[in-house]
């Protein structure tokens, strides 16, 4: 297998490596270096400042407030979403009634019907999905408060995402709504290749569902749990985080700044104001955060590996 | 757990053969019995309820995309009093809905067929060839997976600018490419490495040079691979938002996402609520559809990046 092999790696190699180093690579080294700098990106002038970026941020009342809620999206987003995933996981592949002579354990009646719907959101764009929630919240005419009007509750009216200190919590119950389904059937197909004859013994010695889930289920599952839980929060540190928040609140950043979270500080510094270097002093806070939130999530999820 | 091929079915756990059928544990009787009837109702109450939360918000929007402006706004809630297909029409040709998939369809189209080219030739030489660097070569790419995608956007913007390609179909195209390269090549090698090497081998012994070998052997046994990861890629580079509202400024080139989010922010003067939910549905329902027709690749797909 030797011959013409580094020509063929080489000519494989090439324009995949390229493109990446160029697109990626590159400019998140490019990034780090300029934080250094005072650098607008409006000119092409700039020279070093040291670590003047650095002194600004940390006394940068916005910045905390964004990194706060950064942090806050890292931890409470995939806390509810997995909770609520693996107990409607469990309720799909466990809730079901038992039938007389049929397996000890059984899933739900129509549970393939439940994990196609709920996987809807996760095919949808998050930015549509932040439109449409946008709507939803509208003080006014949104659907909300007119289905509370509806059921005679006139007088809880709130403001949702006009209000400082409600409007975080509504972003975040969009991002909730739309990831759910996908870690519903992760589980699921977790849970499906648990044999059944563990439950059966746990049953036998008379453990009830709660024990059963504690004890076999989620043991079993940890592994998934754990990248899932490490995948979630990278999420709603990056991307998604962005969109939402960009999207849904006004200024974007919600009123007094209630919503702002790193990565939409970062693009807000960047492309709004002029202050590139500033924005990448921000965006290598996010870079350590984002480091730190895997680091230890893998850390304090490490235990034995089961086997079965 | 290897993901490509569990796709979850409706199915309970598998059963591990043998005597499962005992109508009565010991732990069975009426207090069972009566526990596992109320555990039963509750289960399906919970799960029915949370499928009505995911479906309403998208059934509402379908609705309200028939209505007119003034009936939006006065009852959220109510019917259509008849279908405004103009809303669509209007959406389609005065919102510029019929540009902005145009645009999407060019971007995705040659990102996807370029991020699976690319991808898969690196992935191949990565998995398949010892060579120095390799594993340097390999974490570059896979470190990408977990670092602010918007640290790199800053610097990037001026990259793309200075080579000429900001606002370009053909520069959106590279980009998307680069940004997708990390999960591809790190599930791809992964598939490229569970391959039998014996076949490759005797078509090398047979006179193919390495790359015909490539394309004639090595891809098409891929192809369950390549499968899964065009799916994920497919969905990640149609939903995307982020990458091109830093990098995609000029209005005639927006794709759907931006383009809708433009849209919602200008119908504060403009006024065309009704044409911007056509919009959204029209957006919504052509991947909407996709999936429930390809449920289980997509599934599979999607749920492939999470498990590993």
């Amino acid at each position: 297998m030797q011959h013409g092999k580094y020509r063929f790696i080489v000519g494989f190699l090439a324009v995949p490596l390229g493109l990446y180093v160029l697109f990626v690579v590159w400019p998140f080294i490019q990034s780090i270096y300029y934080s250094f700098t005072d650098w607008t990106g409006l000119s092409p002038e700039f020279k070093m400042v040291g670590l003047d970026n650095y002194k600004r941020m940390l006394d940068d009342e916005i910045f905390w407030k964004s990194l706060q809620h950064s942090l806050l999206f890292a931890l409470v987003l995939p806390l509810v979403t997995i909770s609520l995933a693996l107990f409607f996981a469990f309720m799909i592949n466990v809730g079901g009634k038992r039938r007389r002579g049929g397996p000890v354990i059984s899933g739900v009646r129509g549970s393939s019907f439940y994990k196609i719907v709920y996987f809807f959101p996760q095919v949808l764009s998050i930015a549509i999905v932040a439109l449409l929630f946008a709507f939803a919240y509208n003080p006014e005419s949104g659907s909300i408060n007119s289905l509370l009007r509806g059921i005679g509750l006139d007088s809880v009216q709130p403001l949702w995402l006009g209000d400082p200190d409600l409007a975080l919590w509504c972003v975040m119950a969009v991002l909730v709504w739309s990831t759910v389904g996908f870690f519903v059937v992760l589980f699921s197909a977790g849970m499906a290749s648990i044999p059944a004859d563990l439950y059966e013994a746990a049953l036998l010695d008379g453990a009830g569902r709660a024990t059963t889930f504690f004890r076999i289920t989620l043991p079993l599952l940890w592994d998934t749990v754990q990248s899932g839980w490490v995948y979630m929060g990278i999420l709603a540190l990056g991307a998604e985080s962005f969109a939402v928040v960009q999207i849904m609140t006004t200024g974007p950043g919600g009123p007094d700044y209630s919503t702002t979270v790193m990565v939409l500080y970062v693009y807000q510094k960047a492309f709004r104001d002029g202050q590139a270097a500033y924005a990448t002093t921000i965006g290598v806070a996010l870079l350590v955060v984002t480091l730190a939130f895997a680091a230890v999530v893998m850390r304090l999820g490490r235990r034995e590996r089961l086997e079965y | 757990m290897k993901t490509t091929d569990s796709t979850p079915s409706d199915t309970v756990p598998p059963q591990a053969g043998g005597p499962v059928r005992k109508a009565d544990t010991p732990a069975g009787g009426e207090g069972e019995k009566r526990e596992g009837r109320v555990l039963n109702v509750f289960s399906h109450g919970i799960l029915v309820l949370w499928a009505i939360m995911v479906v309403m918000p998208l059934l509402w929007a379908v609705m309200t995309s028939f209505k007119d402006d003034n009936a939006i706004f006065s009852s959220p809630w109510a019917l259509p009093d008849k279908l405004h297909f103009d809303n669509w029409a209007r959406a389609w040709t005065d919102a510029n809905m019929s540009d902005y998939f145009l645009n999407t369809i060019l971007v995705v189209g040659g990102s996807l067929v370029g991020t699976l080219v690319l991808g898969s030739m690196a992935a191949y030489v990565l998995a398949r060839f010892d060579f120095p660097g390799n594993r340097f070569i390999y974490y570059l790419f896979i470190g990408g997976m977990s670092f602010p995608i918007m640290l790199a956007l800053v610097p990037l913007f001026y990259v793309v600018d200075n080579m000429g390609l900001l606002n370009t179909i053909h520069g959106l195209i590279l980009v998307y490419i680069a940004y997708s390269l990390p999960f591809t090549v790190f599930f791809l090698t992964a598939f490229f490495r569970t391959l039998p090497s014996s076949v490759a081998e005797a078509a090398f012994v047979d006179g193919a040079s390495h790359s015909r070998t490539f394309f004639q052997i090595m891809l098409p046994m891929a192809k369950p691979g390549l499968i899964s990861v065009g799916i994920f890629n497919f969905l990640g580079q149609w939903n995307q938002y982020m990458l091109p509202t830093v990098l995609n400024t000029d209005p005639d080139k927006r794709v759907l996402t931006q383009g809708l989010v433009q849209l919602a922010a200008s119908q504060g003067y403009k006024g065309d609520w009704s044409g911007l939910f056509a919009g959204l549905v029209m957006a919504m329902l052509p991947v909407l559809a996709a999936y429930i027709v390809f449920q289980r690749q997509v599934v599979a797909g999607l749920t492939a990046g999470a498990l590993k």
